[in-house]
Formats: structure tokens, C-alpha cells, sequence
């Protein structure tokens, strides 16, 4: 909203200076967004009448004109052609700088000396009309030789652009800003005496006013003026309004407008011989109804739109014969709008229901200033002083204007004024403070609220009918402590830093998960965040077959699925990066990836009805790591597996194919494996490769790219995947015994297995099996591969003996045979 | 109607569909891509017979000619789509046959020979900073706690005090998912919703007080640019306990600003309004870039916002249970991205979420 000081200044003597006025504003929440001078730069702008003008030989786009500024004649060259002699002009004399920052000086032209310049409206910064001159001809005050500033009333103005909250709809309007200011400054505050001579006949001769919608339209007043003149407005309210920021249409919209501005309160105003019977009445709009607004925009009514609490109830104003000519409290319609033929103008003043013209507007899309205001709330007993005021101003810009005697007022159910009993205490224990009953009295008692000691600490509060923000008890308690801490100054309230006795801490899953993060960095990986909005054909070409979760009103189209894998941010994040000549590319996310509700789980309360609830998405914390520097493979993202496994003591992790050579989405068929804890346990993830096809079809790097994905809250969790016990076993001080043994093995048996059986017969003098060589080829046959491993014996108490050691190895390469069909070679 | 002499269309059909059949065999038989290049030459090239019998068609009378040419435009089409089936086939086949040579069973990776190259990667900025934020809180005693990225209704407004068409909504334009009932389930614009998942939880198990902080990603459908990201991260800070006030509330934003930000930045608050704290506050800290002397970043103010705060409204202890004759209690909430922008001067937030790293490696 912007305020010009000078309007809140109708309201209050404020005089302090701009930086003061802009922290008080700040301070007592009305957010200064910006802060402009207007009105400048006219000192040396004077009233001068037009004595002559001649062409200039040679030139027809430029005139000499000899003006009267109060003294002696001076010579102008001018460009402008609306104006003629006897006409007052403003003259800006040479050394003037004008608002928009032009230097007048002295020039010649064809022979002709300019002695400054005769300006337009928009050159001094009064209005958009750069056409012709500011001709000043029939305005009050104007004469040769008094100041322009002067003759228009015009005074240097500051205009404060502020921002203010939806909580105060009683300070969206000069009076509202102008009414905190004088409470934090300590200043008398008023609103304008209001005086109406009701000249006209009886307004009930002239109108009708029904409500049938009372619940969406509590309260529908009705004035009716005639013999009006419609034109423009008087200079000074067209100002008034230029510097808030509005467009001046006519002497009567601008009175609804500016007493919107001033009050807060919308009015609208109709043709009365426009409306095709002469009255107003509210109702529910029909299902399917058409109403077209004043942008010519048809707009279809009474159908519900989607999401909660959406009724389909929308409020149309019409003419007494129940035709639509408006939208309530959002938008007039074009068919009785005011005209240049107007002469009798009726004036509806109406409360609505805030949350009515909430759902309106918003499934519209279509929201006004009066739209904004009604949503906000308005105060349904400001009507009277609006209306009057709208009235008052249009008669001052219309002389000849009457008022017909009489207003028509329909009430509905309307609030009764807000009482609290308050207690000082209760405001001193939200806010920390100290202060005294009277003293919470004096804060809130200069903006409406009125105060009346109730015995004790406490006071009973009236709570101003413009203020719905206040609820009633036991919630308007914590309203008004806000109120008392804003005019008290939240700046003035202590400081205090609260302790308690529990510790502060990290869970264990999001401590450890810090330490994948670590572990990952260490191993030469870059951390991203790519979006969790994705495109699904992405997905769907990795061959994820979930289904995904899709956004109802995405923002484009390649953002309208919840990813179901981060596999395609990271293959994007890896392209972006080649596209640059980056190298040396390891990247992993930890975030949320998004599958289907799963209906075997409880499902979360979804409204305030309670009801069955709706199930969730499910959400899964992975982590997800590509590999693709140089020489990068699955070995490699095994290893990144292996050194995680190492850092959080996780002992047991098993890889097996995918079964039956299903690919897992993306990955390698045969470079790939789940990841699984223990021979039978939970799946934590896979590890592995990406499929060169994928790889290549997201131009994400140009040789193998290793891949390895954990489910964190299964990989974490130490209920499901084993740790190696924190218990310390002792070491051996006894030298130990390393046997090499080769087994040929089935390709079909993996080589965990292998070592399973080999320790399973070593029992405890097995310190450790360690695989250390491959081979297949020839003496190996066919399907099979020979397995090297490395045992290693050793006792806790004492030197095993050469036999000791020859018989373990007989007995693990008997188990070997044994359970996993090995021979040895 | 038998026809004579050498046109009899029906011989001529005949040979059509024996010469189709073969053609079809030799299609079939191919095993490699390039014996069916050969099997396409072959049955379907310029010397093919089928190419011969179409040439031989100009002999016919026009009625057998039409009919035999009707017929070998279908045959000549079916084995065309014929060898486009085996070439996809084959080249499948050719596919996996590829992969299953570059066959690694990770069981047998000796992890000894795997080599990696000693350069250490870099964390996210937005993760540091979360860590960052995390440890100044925890320090300050506040546990972390963190919820769902998907949220009700009920959970993301309506327990907040914003129900349904609020205007307060407009604050959040929200992306809604295609869950349950039109508009119920949407991706959190804020990571308020843990707030009341905390004292719902606290509230069942009867162990307030709550002293937690809530990181983590929220949504709001807005345009990215420069200082705005539809997927961003928050912080949010929940104390429920007796005797808690504005007055630790402001003293607590304090803190963590100069923890976080240096002993030079100092916190404001300013009046302002969220459904779901009464009295609510914005906080602004001195701006990092002239520590206050006013610059263009913060327009001149000295002053840069940072997030909001507020004592936790009536309405939201009523929806959760919670009795405000005995606790109370204060939140606040900022935007871990917009910290991480203002402590390194991040031009442009979206290169957070570019992944480019040129950008990330500097962190
Ligand atoms: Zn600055």
C-alpha cells in the first residue's frame, strides 16, 4: 500500500521526520517496502498567462509564445499547441531543475531566445499527460506569478510504500496507518467529520435493497444520489490517488476509491437508470451462472471448484429484478457501470463473508482490491461513515449533486463486539515482561480498544469492530498481547535465552548418516541436490517400473512426477558436468525418493473432520552415489560399499545377482547386484553398473559408470542390518599361519558362499579368509573358475604346530566340497 | 471363366506365396545381424525372385495383373515387417549377449586391486550449512527432529490454523499430489507440519516438554530465480515447555545468529503475522555484506530478513491437545539456502541446485 504523509497527516499532526516515521512503521509491523519524494523540484515552477503567440519562420512544430509570470513578459519557444492566449500556463524559469531531473536553461532557437519552458503534467511529475501543457486556466488560485506548487495546494510529500500483514485489515487504509502512528507518538488522532445534507427525495422511492444470501452477505446498504455531473476529479483527490498508486477515472468511482483508500471500506457504485429495475438484491449465484465483469470477461458461477472446503457458493449482486450485475465484494459488472451520461448513482456499501470471497476469488483467479479487503475482513460497521464519506466527496466534485434522504439497511447476523477480560499476568507470560494493568490499558487504548479496569491486574478489553482478527477468549488473549507488544515496541522487550536440563543431540540414524556423507567425500565424491520434481519418462526410460506419484498442478511438464530414484538427477548431474569438460566426476545425493501410498500401513489424518485418513506417499532416504572418473567400475563402487560398511561396523552384507536376469532399472544386468544383509536378510540397496545403453543415452559420461544405492533407514537400522560387536576381543600374541588354497567352483556359487564354507570348518583358529585371486580359462573347465584364497590360522594361546595347521585346511577344503561342490586344484 | 495360355492368375498366386514362404525362411534362419542383412538382400533385393515376379506382373491381362499385384505388395510387406522384427530381435539378443560377456560377479571382486584416486570430494554447501545450523541448535540443547516431505492437509495448514481457503493460504502456493481426495495431500510448503506431528507424538506419550529443531526440504510453487527456489530447505524450531516467552524467543533468535553468523551480526524482530504464532515476529540479522553500515544488498537498511517467529498460537495447542494454561511455548522458522546465500554471498540461489561442480568444489 502506498501512503502519502500527507493523507495520514488529514488524521493526525504527525511531524516527525522520515527516518523516525519509517522505524516506527517498521517497528509496529507496517513493513516500509520503500520510501518516495514526490512533489519536488517545483520551487521555481510559477502560474503565467499566455499574452501572445506567433509562428516562427521556417518551423511548424515550435511556437514563440510570450508569457505574464507576474512581472515582466518573458519569451518562451513552446511545442506544444494546446493552449491559447489568456490561458494560465506553468512556467518553469531558467535554472529550474524539474522532478524527473532536467535542467532548464536558456536557449535559442530559429532565432528565437527561449527564457525557460511552459511545462506538461508529466514533465512535472503531477500526472502521465506528456501531450500538451498543464493548462491551468479555471483552477483556484491560479495566477500570474504564484507559485504552481501553491496554486495547486501541491507541498513536498513523502510516500511510504508499505507492506501490511492479512492480519490487519484495519490498517490496509490511511486512517488505519495514520491511527498506530499517533498511538506510538502519542498524538491526537480523528477521522474526517462527516456532515451530509440529504436534499434529495426519500431513498426508498427511488430503490429497493433485498438480501436473500444473509449468510454470505451480512449487511447491504443502499444510497442513492442524483443530479449528478459525472467528470473528472477535483486536482486533489486525483493526486491523492495517483500517489496511492490508483488511476483517477471519474469524479464518482474516484470517490469509492479514494474512500476505499482512506477508510477500507469498498463501495461500489452503479447507473442507477442502468440497473434494469432500480434496487439491488443479493442472492447465491445458480449453478452454471454467467456473469460478465467489468474486464468483459464471462465468468461462470456456482460450480464448485477443487479442494477442501470448496462450495461452489459464490454471492452475485443483482438489479431488483434478480438480474446479475456483479460478483459481491470482488468485481462489478459491465453492464451498470458509471458512464460520462450518469446522472443518478446508487452506492452499495456491503459486508461479506471473508471466507466466501476467499474461495471465490481464488477459484476465479480473480482477486481486487476490494476482493483483498472483504477477504481480509472488513469492518461491517464502517459501513455507514463509507458510505456517508463517498456521498460527501461526490456532492464537493458535483455541485448540483443531491443525497436522497434515508438509507436502505439490511442486516443479517452480525458479530456483536469482542470482550476480554484480561489479566496482566497472562500478557506478561507470553511476552516476559512487567507491565501493570493501566499500562496495558494506556498501549491498547489509543487503537480502539477500550479498557475498563476489572478489579486485580485485570481490565475488561472492547475489541474494536475493526479488528476480526481479535478472537474472542481464550485465543483473543494471545491477540491482544500481540497488540500490546507491538505498540509497547518488540524492540523493548528483554532479551532471554532459555535453558533446560535435557541434552541436546543428534539421533543415531541422523548422526551416522552424517558419517556416509563423510565417508563418500573421502572416497572422492561431490555432494549434489537435484530436484525431486522430475520428468517420469526419465524414470520410465531407466526402466523403473513403480508407479509414480503425480503433481496435480505441476509447473512444467518435466516437473510433474515425484522421482521414484535419484538415478536420473545423478545421470543429468553427470551430463551437465561433461557438457562443461568437468572430470573426474563422483557424485552422490542423500535425499527422499517418493513411491505409491502403501495401504498395508496406517494411514494419516487428512482434515479436521478426522475421518478415515488418507495414506501417504511412501518415502525412502537413499543414498545414491555414480562413479565415473577415470577407470571407475562396479569394483570400484563395491569398494565405496565396503569402506561405508567398514565405517559404521555393518557386518555382514551379501551380493546376489538379480534372479532369473530381471535388470534392476538401469543397471548392468550382469556387473550388478542387491545388496543384502546377511545370506537371508533385508535388501539395503544395489551396487554395481550402469547400463552403457542408459549411460550413453544420457550423454552422462563415455566409459563404465560404477552405482551404488543404499535405503538408509534399512541400512542404518540396527535391527535389521547386523554390526559388528563394540565388545574388544583380544589379539593373539601368538604368530599365525597363512595356507594358500585354490578351488575350482560352479559360476553359479558365489564366492561369499565359498568362504562361508571354508570358515564355517575353520572355526575359531580362522582368523581370516581373504580372497585373493581369480582365474577362468583353461584346467578350470568350463562354468567354472578357480577361487584362490588365503586362510589365515592362528591361536589366542599358543604356536599352532605344522600338523595342527595341515589338518585345518584338510577340513576346510572337505567343507568346501562338501557344501558348495568345490574341488580343489 | 478358366483362363488359358500362360497368365493363369491362380498359377501365378501360387508362385507368389511359395516364393513369400521361402523368403520368409531365409529371413528366419538369419542369427546374426549380418547374415539377416544378407537374408534381406537376398529375399527382398533388387535381384531378389520376389523383385523378378513383381518385374514378370507387366505380362499379365490387367485383371490378374491387378489381383497378383494386390497379393505381392502383401507379402512383399509382411516380410518386410519381418525382417524389421528379426533385426530388433537380433539386435536384443546381440544386446545382452554384449552385456552378459562383460559379465562381473562382484562376489569375486578382490577389493585389494582396486585402485581410487586420492582427491577428496566436497559436501553440498546446503548440507554443510544444514549440518552448521544443526550443531549451533544442538548445542543451544534442541534435539533435531524431521517428518514427511508429503503431507496432509491437516498437518501442512489446517492444525496450523489455516484452514481450508484461508487467505494465509495465498502465502503458500502448494503443489498438491494425485493422493486420496482432490487438494488433500500436498508436497509441504514449510517444515511447520513436523511441529504438530511433534506435540501430537508428545502429546501421546506425555513427554513434553519439546525442545527440537526441524530441518528439511519444503515446496512451494513458485518461478525459480535468483532468490527463490520451488524446492528449498528450512529450519524450523519448536520449544513447548512451562514459562517459555517472547522474551527467550527473542533471546534464542539472537543466539543462534550470532553463533551461526559471527560475533557482528545481531537479530531484530519485527511485528508480523503467521496463523499459527501469535505474537508473531519477522527476524532480520545485520547484513553480512556492510555489517550494518547499509549497502546495496540490503537496500540500504543495514538490515537483511531472515525468517519468521512467534509464540505458538492458542488454536495450534488446541489442535494438537496441548493445554496453554500450562506450557508454552515458541517456533521460528528460516531458510537454510537463503543463510547459505547470505554467508557466501551466493549470487544466484539456483546454482545450488545446478549440481555443476565448479560450484561445488569451492565448498
Ligand atoms: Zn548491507
Amino acid at each position: 500500500m502506498r501512503a502519502p504523509l500527507s493523507w495520514l497527516q488529514d488524521f493526525a499532526p504527525i511531524e516527525a521526520d522520515v527516518d523516525a516515521l519509517v522505524d516506527a512503521l517498521d517497528d509496529l509491523g507496517l513493513i516500509v517496502e520503500g520510501v518516495e519524494r514526490v512533489g519536488t523540484g517545483l520551487d521555481q515552477v510559477v502560474v503565467s498567462r499566455v499574452l501572445e503567440i506567433s509562428p516562427i519562420a521556417g518551423a511548424d512544430r515550435i511556437r514563440r509564445v510570450v508569457v505574464d509570470p507576474g512581472g515582466e513578459p518573458v519569451e518562451i519557444v513552446c511545442g506544444a499547441f494546446n493552449f491559447d492566449v489568456d490561458d494560465l500556463v506553468p512556467l518553469a524559469t531558467v535554472g529550474t531543475v524539474l522532478p524527473n531531473g532536467m535542467e532548464i536553461g536558456r536557449r535559442r532557437l530559429r532565432g528565437v531566445t527561449s527564457n525557460g519552458m511552459l511545462c506538461s503534467g508529466r514533465e512535472l511529475g503531477l500526472s502521465d499527460d506528456g501531450e500538451g501543457l498543464l493548462v491551468l486556466t479555471g483552477t483556484d488560485g491560479a495566477a500570474p506569478g504564484v507559485p504552481l506548487a501553491e496554486a495547486l495546494g501541491i507541498r513536498p510529500d513523502v510516500v511510504f510504500d508499505l507492506t501490511v500483514e492479512g492480519n490487519r485489515p484495519d490498517a490496509w487504509c490511511m486512517a488505519g496507518v495514520a491511527r498506530d502512528l499517533a498511538a506510538r507518538f502519542k498524538l491526537p488522532f480523528a477521522l474526517p467529520e462527516v456532515e451530509l445534507e440529504a436534499a434529495g427525495p426519500p431513498v426508498e422511492t427511488l430503490a429497493s435493497a433485498v438480501v436473500e444470501a444473509p449468510g454470505l452477505c451480512p449487511r447491504l446498504t443502499v444510497r442513492v444520489l442524483d443530479s449528478v455531473v459525472v467528470g473528472p476529479s477535483p486536482r486533489w483527490m486525483a493526486r491523492r490517488l495517483v500517489l496511492a498508486g490508483m488511476r483517477p477515472i471519474n469524479n464518482v468511482v474516484d470517490a469509492s476509491n479514494y474512500v476505499m483508500l482512506e477508510l477500507g471500506q469498498p463501495t461500489h457504485p452503479y447507473d442507477l437508470d442502468r440497473l434494469g429495475a432500480p434496487g439491488l438484491l443479493v442472492r447465491r449465484a445458480h449453478p452454471g451462472e454467467v456473469v460478465r465483469t467489468l474486464d468483459g470477461v464471462d465468468r461462470v458461477l456456482g460450480v464448485p471448484g477443487r479442494g477442501l472446503g470448496e462450495t461452489g457458493e459464490d454471492c452475485v449482486i443483482c438489479d431488483a429484478d434478480g438480474q446479475p450485475v456483479g460478483i459481491g465484494g470482488i468485481f462489478g459488472g459491465a453492464s451498470s457501470e458509471i458512464a460520462e451520461t450518469t446522472t443518478r448513482v446508487l452506492l452499495e456499501t456491503a459486508a461479506f463473508d471473508p471466507m466466501a470471497i476467499a474461495r471465490t476469488s481464488k477459484r476465479l483467479a480473480l482477486r481486487t482490491e476490494a476482493s483483498a479487503r472483504f477477504e481480509r475482513g472488513v469492518d461491517p460497521f464502517g459501513i455507514d461513515r463509507a458510505a456517508e464519506r463517498v456521498c460527501q466527496l461526490v456532492v464537493a466534485s458535483a455541485p448540483g449533486a443531491r443525497v436522497a434522504a434515508g438509507v436502505l439497511d439490511v442486516r443479517g447476523d452480525l458479530p456483536s463486539p469482542v470482550r476480554i477480560t484480561l489479566g496482566a499476568h497472562q500478557v506478561n507470560r507470553l511476552l516476559g515482561t512487567e507491565l501493570s494493568a493501566s499500562e496495558v490499558a494506556e498501549l491498547l487504548g489509543p487503537i480502539g480498544f477500550r479498557c475498563t479496569p476489572a478489579g486485580g491486574d485485570r481490565i475488561v478489553v472492547v475489541v474494536p469492530t475493526n479488528r476480526p482478527d481479535v478472537r474472542p477468549e481464550p485465543h483473543g488473549v494471545a491477540d491482544l498481547a500481540e497488540e500490546v507488544a507491538r505498540l509497547y515496541g518488540y524492540s523493548r522487550i528483554e532479551r532471554r535465552r532459555p535453558t533446560w536440563a535435557t541434552p541436546g543431540g543428534l539421533s543415531t540414524y541422523q548422526a551416522e548418516r552424517r558419517r556416509v556423507r563423510e565417508v563418500l567425500v573421502g572416497l572422492g565424491a561431490d555432494e549434489v541436490w537435484t530436484s525431486s520434481l522430475v520428468d517420469e519418462r526419465d524414470e520410465d526410460r531407466l526402466g523403473v517400473r513403480i508407479p509414480p506419484v503425480r503433481i496435480t498442478n505441476p509447473m512444467a511438464a518435466d516437473q510433474a512426477a515425484l522421482r521414484r530414484t535419484q538415478m536420473g538427477g545423478l545421470l543429468r548431474a553427470l551430463a551437465w558436468n561433461r557438457d562443461r569438460r568437468q572430470g573426474d566426476l563422483r557424485l552422490f545425493e542423500v535425499g527422499v525418493v517418493f513411491w505409491p501410498p502403501d495401504p498395508s500401513q496406517p494411514p494419516t489424518r487428512a482434515g479436521s473432520e478426522g475421518g478415515a485418513g488418507v495414506h501417504l506417499p511412501v518415502e525412502r532416504e537413499l543414498v545414491s552415489a555414480v562413479f565415473a572418473a577415470d577407470g571407475d567400475d562396479a569394483a570400484v563402487a563395491l569398494s565405496a560399499l565396503h569402506a561405508l560398511a567398514e565405517e559404521l561396523r555393518v557386518a555382514d552384507l551379501r551380493l546376489r545377482p538379480q534372479a532369473d536376469g530381471a535388470a534392476l532399472p538401469g543397471l548392468h544386468p550382469s556387473r550388478s547386484a542387491v545388496v543384502r544383509s546377511g545370506r537371508d536378510g533385508p535388501v539395503v540397496g544395489t551396487v554395481g553398473e550402469l547400463d552403457p545403453a542408459v549411460v550413453a543415452e544420457f550423454g552422462a559420461a563415455s566409459g563404465r559408470v560404477g552405482w551404488l544405492e543404499l535405503d538408509l533407514r534399512t541400512f542404518l537400522h540396527r535391527d535389521l542390518v547386523s554390526r559388528r560387536p563394540e565388545v574388544a576381543r583380544p589379539v593373539s600374541r601368538y604368530p599365525s599361519a597363512d595356507v594358500d588354497v585354490a578351488l575350482s567352483v560352479d559360476d553359479a556359487i558365489p564366492a561369499d558362499l565359498v568362504a562361508d564354507a571354508l570358515r564355517g570348518a575353520g572355526g575359531e583358529l580362522l582368523e581370516s579368509v581373504t580372497l585373493f585371486d581369480v582365474f577362468r580359462g583353461p584346467g578350470v573347465g568350463p562354468g567354472r573358475r578357480s577361487l584362490a584364497f588365503r586362510l589365515r590360522f592362528c591361536a589366542a594361546d599358543r604356536t599352532l604346530t605344522d600338523a595342527e595347521v595341515g589338518e585345518l585346511r584338510a577340513r576346510c577344503v572337505a567343507a568346501a566340497e562338501d557344501e558348495v561342490g568345490a574341488s580343489l586344484r | 471363366m478358366a483362363g488359358s495360355g500362360a497368365s493363369d492368375p491362380n498359377r501365378t498366386l501360387g508362385d507368389l506365396d511359395a516364393l513369400a514362404a521361402a523368403a520368409a525362411r531365409t529371413i528366419e534362419q538369419a542369427s546374426t545381424t549380418a547374415e539377416l542383412e544378407r537374408a534381406e538382400t537376398a529375399t527382398l533385393g533388387r535381384r531378389s525372385p520376389l523383385a523378378e515376379a513383381r518385374r514378370a506382373l507387366g505380362s499379365l491381362d490387367p485383371e490378374a495383373r491387378r489381383e497378383a499385384g494386390r497379393r505381392l505388395n502383401d507379402l512383399w510387406s509382411s516380410l518386410e515387417a519381418l525382417v524389421a522384427r528379426s533385426r530388433a530381435e537380433l539386435a536384443r539378443q546381440e544386446r545382452v549377449a554384449a552385456l552378459v560377456a562383460d559379465r562381473l560377479d562382484l562376489t569375486e571382486v578382490v577389493l585389494a586391486t582396486v585402485r581410487s584416486p586420492l582427491r577428496r570430494g566436497h559436501r553440498h554447501l546446503v548440507s554443510t550449512t544444514r549440518d552448521a545450523l544443526e550443531d549451533v541448535f544442538v548445542a543451544m540443547g534442541f534435539q533435531v527432529a524431521e517428518g514427511p516431505e508429503a503431507e496432509t492437509d491437516w498437518y501442512n495448514f489446517e492444525a496450523l490454523n489455516i484452514p481450508p481457503a484461508h487467505p494465509a493460504r495465498g502465502m503458500y502456493d502448494s503443489f498438491y499430489l494425485e493422493v486420496g481426495e482432490p487438494e488433500t495431500v500436498v508436497l509441504r510448503t514449510h517444515t511447520s507440519p513436523v511441529q504438530i506431528r511433534l506435540m501430537e507424538a508428545a502429546v501421546a506419550a506425555d513427554s513434553i516438554p519439546i525442545h527440537a529443531v526441524i530441518p528439511g526440504r519444503c515446496y512451494r510453487r513458485d518461478t525459480a530465480d535468483a532468490s527463490h527456489l520451488p524446492v528449498f530447505h528450512q529450519v524450523e524450531g519448536l520449544v513447548v515447555d512451562e514459562g517459555i516467552t517472547f522474551a527467550d524467543l527473542a533471546g534464542t533468535i539472537e543466539t543462534f545468529t550470532t553463533a551461526y553468523f559471527g560475533p557482528k551480526v545481531h537479530a531484530r524482530l519485527r511485528p508480523s503475522y503467521f496463523p499459527f504464532t501469535e505474537p508473531s515476529a519477522e527476524y532480520d540479522i545485520t547484513c553480512t555484506l556492510c555489517l550494518g553500515a547499509g549497502c546495496r544488498t540490503c537496500s540500504g537498511t543495514g538490515w537483511l530478513e531472515l525468517g519468521g517467529c512467534g509464540m505458538v498460537d492458542p488454536a495450534v495447542f488446541a489442535a494438537v491437545g496441548i493445554d496453554p494454561e500450562v506450557w508454552s511455548g515458541f517456533a521460528f522458522g528460516f531458510g537454510i539456502d537463503r543463510c547459505a546465500q547470505m554467508r557466501h554471498q551466493v549470487a544466484d540461489m539456483r546454482s545450488l541446485l545446478e549440481s555443476d561442480v565448479r560450484f561445488l568444489r569451492q565448498f
